[in-house]
């Protein structure tokens, strides 16, 4: 009972967009690295950033891909809002700007899902 | 985290709003060309915006992940402030390098 009563805020949907917030940072912190290095293979020599593209259209690679879209278009967002609450007067309707955010990345992800394939 | 680790957070999360709009475009742009390495690098080659661009955007994502692991770190893992502090400065380090490594390589 008192768990429950502890974990109730953690059902809401600005908590929730916290989290996303969070992990989508989080995960684009750890790809990060692997894209400046995947870049850094034009040092130099042209053909194996080219080898490294040809290799980037599996399927699977471009599924990953649209994750990240969605990921970077989360956190680019979420934080848009962050730093509206913080800089401008309170608007009411917070809930629903996140949810709006999360709709739009997730629009943006598949614009990019049917680009792709 | 402190004002001046807040501050920083915000300043740079403020300065990529443009910045990463304008690469999610260049994403959609590129992968509808579908273009070679040779084909990018003759687009950026040389460039004093785009290098200008991805310098800054490389400066600013360090200091802004940096001080997001570090709160990470801080608040999810046993580590101490102090320790998780060390990690992300070496993090953003590492990600300055990588970064700039990767810019050099696309426009110089």
């Amino acid at each position: 009972m008192t768990i429950a009563r502890h974990l109730k805020h953690r059902t809401g949907t600005l908590w929730l967009a916290a989290l996303v917030h969070r992990l989508s940072g989080l995960a684009l912190a750890i790809f990060l690295p692997l894209h400046f290095l995947a870049l850094g293979l034009a040092v130099g020599d042209a053909a194996r950033l080219d080898g490294f593209l040809r290799w980037t259209d599996q399927p699977l690679v471009k599924l990953s891909e649209v994750l990240l879209v969605f990921l970077l278009t989360v956190h680019l967002l979420g934080g848009l809002r962050v730093l509206v609450i913080e800089n401008f007067d309170w608007r009411d309707g917070q809930k629903q700007l996140a949810t709006l955010a999360a709709t739009v990345s997730a629009l943006v992800a598949l614009f990019f899902l049917v680009r792709v394939f | 985290m402190n004002v001046r680790l807040y501050v920083w957070q915000r300043a740079t999360a403020a300065l990529m709003v443009p910045l990463a709009a304008v690469h999610l475009a260049v994403i959609f742009y590129a992968t509808r060309q579908g273009f070679s390495a040779a084909e990018i690098l003759a687009r950026t080659r040389g460039s004093v915006a785009w290098g200008t661009y991805y310098a800054l955007f490389v400066a600013a994502v360090s200091i802004h992940a940096a001080i997001g692991v570090r709160n990470v770190l801080a608040e999810w893992s046993p580590l101490s402030e102090r320790r998780a502090g060390r990690l992300a400065i070496a993090f953003g380090v590492l990600l300055a390098a990588l970064g700039f490594r990767a810019v050099a390589a696309v426009v110089l």
